[in-house]
C-alpha cells in the first residue's frame, strides 16, 4: 500500500507530455485518472520512475459528433460518458458500459483513455469500444496513428500503444437508433466483470458481439457474429459464445463457469 | 433513559472526521516502524542481509529476531512460546522476519524491501489435511507433530444413543476462514519517556495489554500507560497480542524516540490473525418427529503457523454451544487444533460460538429435509421451552438464562409471512422463467457477558468483572470512567443512559471516558458481548451508590430523613412539600463543603464499583433470510433479512439495531462472499480488498429488526449483550435459504462462501 519512490511532472499540453515521455524513456508513465495506475503502484505491481500527469489537459475531455463519427477525447471521464447527450443519442452502448464501472468516485476520476490504455481484459469500456468498431488515435514522437480497436489489445494489460505514445481520441461510428445491449456479471454490485458482453447492431443487420473476462484481452465473439450473420437464431447462436475463447481459470471464477456465463449473458444481450 | 433511542454521543466527532485514531497521533521526533514479512509459507531462514537497507536515507536501523532474544516471549500457549520475529524459520506468508525503523514511513517501506532474506524452502502444508498427513513434517518447532491440541470435551461418547436412534445422518460442514478487516487496521505508537512507555494502540483490553507489556519489561504497572484512543472497529482481531505491541516500546526505549507502526491494508490481510476456519464432522440421531436424541461432533480447527493461546482453544466454546437452543439430551464433542502454513487464527466476532450455531442450525435443516418435514416444525419440537429456564445444557457450567425461544420463532415466522413465502416458492418452482426462492431459518443462542472470573482467567485476564467509577462534578454533571475499551459499540451513549436513570442527571450532562490505564481504574475490556451485561451493571451499581449518598446529603440540606425524599426532575423534594426542594447541582456542590455536611460524611459524590457477573449470559433470537437465485448463473440475491433478537434489556434500540445490522452484514458476508484462501504453496490468493470479497452496501439487504425482551435474571440490568449475535445467526440463515431454494433439485449443502459459481455447480450437479 506504499508505492516505491517516483518523481512527478505535470504536462501542460500534449506536446509537453510527449516530450516528457521521450526524455525518460520507458521509466515514465502517463497519469490520467489514476484509478488503475495508483492502485497498481500501491500494490507495487507498477514502479514507474516518473509520473507524467495529463489529468489537467482539459482539451482532451470532449465528446463531439463529427459527421458519421463520434469523437471522444481520451481524458473524458466515465461519468461524462454516462451523461453526455451526444453519447446517449449516437453511441448509447458506451454510456451503458460506463454506467457499470465501479462506483461514482471511480467513474468521476477514471477516463476512457486510461481504461483502454490500461487494457485490462475485464474493462467494461473495452467491450463497448470493440463492439462499436472504434478507432484509437495515438500521438507519438513520429506523429499520429490510428489503431482499430480490434488490433489494440495485445495481452493482459498490454496494448499496441508504445511507451512514448499518448492516446488522444477514440473515434466511434455513430449508431443512433440501432439496438445495443451491455450485460455484466460481477461478484459484487460494484465490481469488475467476471464476464461481460457488449452487443451492437450495425446498419445492414449485422451484429457485433464483444466479450470481457473471457481471455487475455477483450475480444470479439466471432463465432456468434458469424452464426447470426448466417441467420442462426439468437437462442442458438448464444451457445457459441465461448468458442475459440481461453477464459482464465482463477480464484474469481473457473474457465468452465466463465464459458457458461458467456453463453447466458450473450443470450440475454441478444434478447434485448 | 434506558430503552430510548437517543443519538450517539460518539457520532459528532466521528462523522465530521474529528476522531483521534492511532495514526492521527503525532509526537515530536516520531520514527516509523515497518516489517519485513515472509514471502514464503514454510522455509528455513539461511541469511538476512540488512546492509543495503541500512544504507538507505532516513533509515535508523534494522533488527531481526536475535536482536530481541532477551525479551521474554509474547503471551503464548505454555510450552509453545512464540517470539516477535521469525528466527530460524518462517511458518506462513506474512510472518514478520525483521523490522525497519526510519524517519519516514515511505522510507521505511522502501528499506524493508531492500532487506534480503534468503530461504531454504521446506514442504508447505497449507491445509489441515496436508498438515495431518502421515509424512507431514512438524511446522512449529516445540511440537512433534502438527496436532497442536487434541481435546475430548465430553468424557463420554454417544455411540449407544446413536445406535438406539430411529434415524441418523452424518454431515461434514466447513466454516471457512475470514478476515476481521476493520476499517482501521492495527496500529501502535510507543513513546518511552523517563521510567516507562506510553503506548497508544488499537486494542480491546488496555489494562491487560499494560500488564503484558509491564511484565516483559520488568516494570511496575504504574510506569506503563496504555491508551486505546478512537478505535475503528476490531471484531476481536485487535485482542491478539501482535508483536508490534512489544516491539514498538522496545525500539522506543532503545532509540530514545517515539516509534509508530500502522499496518497497511495488504499487510492486515496476512499479518493480523484471521478467524473461524473449522471443519465439522457431525453425526446426529433423531426420531420420526425430528426430535434430536444425540449429537456427535468432531471439530478440526486450523490454527495457522504459530498457535495463538486464544485461537488454539476456541473450539472449546464451539463445543459448549453445540446444542444451540435445543433440548439435546446427549452430546459428545472433541476437537483438534492443527498447525498449518497459514496466518494464525484467533478471535473474530463471535469467536467459536458462530461455528456452533452454524453447525446445529445446518443439522436441524438436514434432519428436516431427511424426514420431509418443514424446518420450522423440526425446530419447534426441539426448542428448549421458556418454563425450563434457566436451562442446564449437557455441558457443566453452561446454563442458559431466561429466554422464550418458541416466541422468537413464532414472531419471526409471522413477520416473514412464512406460509405466504412457501406458496410463492412453489409458484416460482413451477415457472421456469422465475428465479428460485428460498427461505432459511436460524434460531440461535450464543454466549455473551464474558465473565465470570473463573472462566475469563482461562483466557489470561485478571478477572471477568468490569469496573466503573461514577463521579459527580460540583455542578451536578457526571464523569464516568469505565474499564471497557469500546471500538464502535457506543458505550459513551448506552452507559450514560444507564447512569442517567440511576443518578437523575440528564443524559447530556454525563461524559463516559475509557481506554486509558493512567486515568481509568483497573478494567477488563471489550469483547465477548460483555459491554451492557457486565460494564452496564458496574455503571448501574456505582451510579446507584452515588445517588444514595446524594440523597443523604439532600436530606441533610432539607432537614428531612432520606426516606422522606422523592426524586423530582431537578433533584430531591420532601414528599408532599413542593417548596422543600433541592437541586442535584446544589447537592453536588454541597458534597465538597466539609463543614456543611452531616458528621462523618466523606467529601465528594463518587463511587467505584466492580461488577462480577454470576454467570455468562445467552443472547438468542430467530433470524430468517429470503433469497432469490438466478437459475442460469447461480447468483444469490438476498431479498429480505428479518431478525428477531432477544438481548434482554435493550438500553438503546437504535445502537442495538446498529450492532445487529453490522453483525448480520458480516454473517451474510461469510455466507456469500468472504474466504481467506491460499494456494497449495501457502501463498495468499486474496491479500487485498481488490480480491478479498467484502460486500458493499448494494450487496446487502435492508434489515427488518424486531425485539423480544426477556430479561436475564443473571444480572440486575437484565441485559444479555448483542455485539456478536448478528454474526452468529446470519451465515446459516443464508445458507439454509440457499439450500432451501435448491432442495427440490436434490441439493443438501452448499459450502460457504456460496459464490454464484458454487451455487451454479450445486444446481448443475444435482440436476
Ligand atoms: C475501486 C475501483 C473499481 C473499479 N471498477 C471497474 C470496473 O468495474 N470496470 C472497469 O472497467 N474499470 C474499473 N476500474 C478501473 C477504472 O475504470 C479506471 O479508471 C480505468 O481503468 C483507468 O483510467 P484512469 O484514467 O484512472 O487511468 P490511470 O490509472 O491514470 O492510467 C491507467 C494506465 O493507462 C495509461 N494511460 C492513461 N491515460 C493515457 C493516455 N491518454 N494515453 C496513453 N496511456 C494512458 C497510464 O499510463 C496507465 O498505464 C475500477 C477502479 C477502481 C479503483
Amino acid at each position: 500500500m506504499i508505492p516505491a519512490g517516483f518523481s512527478y511532472v505535470r504536462a501542460g499540453s500534449v506536446q509537453e507530455a510527449l516530450a516528457e515521455l521521450s526524455r525518460h524513456g520507458g521509466a515514465a508513465r502517463l497519469l490520467a485518472g489514476g484509478h488503475s495506475l495508483l492502485p497498481a503502484m500501491k500494490l507495487r505491481r507498477a514502479e514507474p520512475g516518473v509520473l507524467v500527469d495529463i489529468g489537467r489537459l482539459r482539451e482532451l475531455s470532449y465528446v463531439r459528433l463529427d459527421g458519421d463519427q463520434v469523437a471522444v477525447g481520451a481524458l473524458t471521464s466515465h461519468r461524462t460518458l454516462e451523461r453526455d447527450p451526444v453519447v446517449a443519442e449516437q453511441v448509447p452502448l458506451l454510456a451503458a458500459a460506463a454506467r457499470r464501472i465501479g462506483d461514482p468516485q471511480v467513474r468521476n476520476r477514471g477516463t476512457i483513455g486510461g481504461s483502454l490504455a490500461h487494457a485490462d481484459p475485464a474493462a467494461d469500456l473495452a467491450a463497448a469500444v470493440l463492439a462499436l468498431d472504434g478507432v484509437l488515435v495515438a500521438h507519438g514522437p513520429s506523429g499520429v496513428r490510428e489503431i482499430p480497436a480490434g488490433e489494440f489489445f495485445t495481452g493482459p494489460r498490454q496494448s499496441a500503444l508504445a511507451a512514448d505514445e499518448l492516446l488522444t481520441e477514440i473515434r466511434l461510428p455513430a449508431a443512433a437508433g440501432l439496438a445495443h445491449a451491455f450485460e455484466k456479471f460481477s461478484r459484487r454490485a460494484l465490481d469488475w466483470a467476471v464476464v461481460g458482453v457488449a452487443v451492437q447492431s450495425r446498419p445492414g443487420g449485422r451484429t457485433a458481439v464483444a466479450l470481457i473476462g473471457m481471455g487475455p484481452t477483450p475480444l470479439r465473439a466471432v463465432a456468434v457474429e458469424e452464426a447470426l450473420a448466417a441467420g442462426t437464431p439468437a437462442a442458438e447462436a448464444r451457445s457459441l459464445a465461448a468458442r475459440g475463447c481461453e477464459p482464465p481459470d482463477n480464484a474469481v471464477a473457473s474457465s468452465s463457469y466463465r464459458a457458461h456465463l458467456a453463453e447466458v449473458l450473450v443470450g440475454r444481450a441478444l434478447a434485448l | 433513559m434506558i430503552g430510548s433511542a437517543v443519538p450517539r454521543k460518539e457520532d459528532a466527532a466521528l462523522l465530521t472526521g474529528r476522531g483521534t485514531f492511532v495514526d492521527d497521533i503525532h509526537r515530536p521526533g516520531l520514527l516509523h516502524m515497518v516489517y519485513v514479512h515472509s514471502g514464503e509459507a514454510h522455509a528455513l531462514i539461511t541469511q538476512i542481509d540488512t546492509e543495503a537497507a541500512r544504507a538507505l536515507p532516513g533509515v535508523v536501523g534494522v533488527w531481526t529476531a536475535r536482536d530481541f532474544a532477551e525479551l521474554p516471549a509474547r503471551p503464548s500457549v505454555p510450552g509453545l512460546e512464540r517470539g516477535y520475529l521469525a528466527g530460524d524459520k518462517v511458518h506462513y506468508v506474512g510472518e514478520p522476519v525483521a523490522v525497519v525503523v526510519a524517519t519516514d514511513r515511505y522510507l521505511a517501506a522502501d528499506a524493508a524491501r531492500a532487506v534480503r532474506v534468503e530461504y531454504e524452502p521446506l514442504p508447505v502444508m497449507a491445509t489441515v489435511a496436508d498438515a495431518l498427513a502421515p509424512d507431514a513434517v512438524p511446522i512449529f518447532a516445540p511440537l512433534e507433530s502438527n496436532l497442536a491440541l487434541e481435546q475430548q470435551v465430553t468424557p463420554h461418547d454417544v455411540a449407544d444413543e446413536l445406535d438406539a436412534s430411529p434415524h441418523r445422518l452424518r454431515a461434514r460442514l466447513v466454516n471457512q476462514r475470514c478476515a476481521g478487516a476493520p476499517l482501521e487496521p492495527y496500529g501502535v505508537l510507543a513513546d518511552w519517556t523517563g521510567a516507562g512507555p506510553t503506548i497508544w494502540a488499537t486494542v480491546q483490553a488496555p489494562h491487560r495489554v499494560r500488564a503484558e507489556i509491564a511484565e516483559r519489561f520488568g516494570l511496575a504497572r504504574h510506569l506503563v500507560r496504555v491508551i486505546a484512543p478512537d478505535v475503528g472497529g476490531a471484531f476481536g482481531v485487535k485482542s491478539s497480542f501482535m508483536p508490534e505491541l512489544f516491539l514498538a516500546p522496545e525500539l522506543s526505549r532503545r532509540l530514545g524516540r517515539p516509534v509508530k507502526f500502522v499496518e497497511t491494508r495488504g499487510e492486515h490481510m496476512v499479518h493480523t490473525y484471521h478467524g473461524r476456519d473449522q471443519i465439522q464432522e457431525v453425526e446426529v440421531g433423531f426420531d420420526d418427529e425430528g426430535t434430536i436424541l444425540a449429537l456427535d461432533v468432531t471439530l478440526t480447527v486450523n490454527t495457522g503457523g504459530v498457535p495463538d493461546p486464544v485461537g488454539i482453544a476456541l473450539a472449546t466454546l464451539t463445543s459448549y454451544m453445540l446444542g444451540g437452543c435445543y433440548r439435546i439430551p446427549k452430546i459428545a464433542a472433541r476437537f483438534r487444533s492443527v498447525v498449518t502454513n497459514t496466518t494464525p487464527t484467533a478471535s473474530y466476532r463471535g469467536a467459536g460460538r458462530p461455528e456452533a450455531s452454524f453447525l446445529i442450525e445446518r443439522v436441524v435443516d438436514l434432519v428436516a429435509r431427511r424426514l420431509g418435514k418443514d424446518p420450522a416444525d423440526v425446530r419447534r419440537v426441539n426448542l428448549v421451552q421458556p418454563g425450563e429456564m434457566p436451562y442446564q445444557t449437557p455441558f457443566e457450567g453452561i446454563v442458559y438464562d431466561e429466554a422464550d425461544y418458541p416466541a422468537a420463532l413464532d414472531l419471526l415466522l409471522d413477520r416473514l409471512d412464512y406460509a405466504g413465502l412457501r406458496e410463492e416458492q412453489e409458484r416460482r418452482r413451477a415457472d421456469p422463467g422465475a428465479k428460485l426462492l428460498g427461505v432459511g431459518l436460524s434460531t440461535f443462542v450464543e454466549m455473551g457477558g464474558f465473565g465470570p472470573t473463573p472462566l475469563f482467567e482461562q483466557f489470561g485476564y485478571i478477572g471477568g468483572w468490569e469496573s466503573a467509577n461514577v463521579r459527580l462534578q460540583p455542578d451536578g454533571s457526571a464523569i464516568i470512567l469505565v474499564g471497557t475499551a469500546p471500538h464502535g459499540q457506543g458505550h459513551q451513549t448506552a452507559l450514560a443512559q444507564i447512569a442517567a436513570d440511576e443518578l437523575g442527571v440528564p443524559f447530556e450532562a454525563i461524559s463516559v471516558l475509557y481506554g486509558d490505564t493512567a486515568v481509568v481504574q483497573e478494567g477488563i475490556g471489550t469483547m465477548g458481548s460483555r459491554g451492557m451485561p457486565v460494564a452496564g451493571n458496574a455503571v448501574r451499581q456505582a451510579a446507584a451508590d452515588v445517588a444514595a449518598k446524594a440523597r443523604l446529603i439532600a436530606a441533610h440540606m432539607l432537614e428531612a430523613e432520606g426516606d422522606d425524599l422523592v426524586r423530582v426532575e431537578a433533584g430531591f423534594q420532601v414528599k408532599g412539600v413542593p417548596t422543600a426542594e433541592v437541586s442535584l447541582a446544589a447537592v453536588a456542590e454541597r458534597s465538597f463543603k466539609p463543614h456543611l455536611l452531616p458528621a462523618g460524611t466523606g467529601l465528594g459524590l463518587e463511587c467505584t464499583s466492580y461488577y462480577e457477573p454470576s454467570n455468562l449470559s445467552y443472547p438468542s433470537g430467530a433470524h430468517g433470510c429470503v433469497v432469490e437465485i438466478d437459475r442460469e448463473t447461480g447468483h444469490v440475491h438476498v431479498l429480505r433479512y428479518v431478525c428477531v433478537d432477544d438481548c434482554g434489556t435493550v438500553i438503546n434500540p437504535m445502537t442495538a439495531r446498529g450492532q445487529i445490522h453490522g453483525g448480520v452484514a458480516q454473517g451474510i458476508a461469510q455466507a456469500l462472499y468472504e474466504k481467506v484462501s491460499f494456494d497449495a504453496d501457502g501463498r495468499p490468493l486474496n491479500a487485498s480488498l481488490e480480491d478479498y470479497m467484502l460486500p458493499g452496501m448494494l450487496d446487502l439487504p435492508g434489515y427488518e429488526t424486531h425485539h423480544i425482551e426477556t430479561k436475564s435474571s443473571f444480572n440486575p440490568l437484565g441485559a444479555k449483550g448483542l455485539g456478536e449475535a448478528g454474526a452468529t445467526a446470519a451465515p446459516q440463515a443464508v445458507v439454509n435459504a440457499i439450500v432451501d431454494a435448491l432442495a427440490h433439485l436434490g441439493v443438501r449443502d452448499v459450502e460457504m462462501p456460496c459464490t454464484p459459481e458454487r451455487v451454479w455447480k450445486a444446481m448443475h450437479h444435482a440436476s
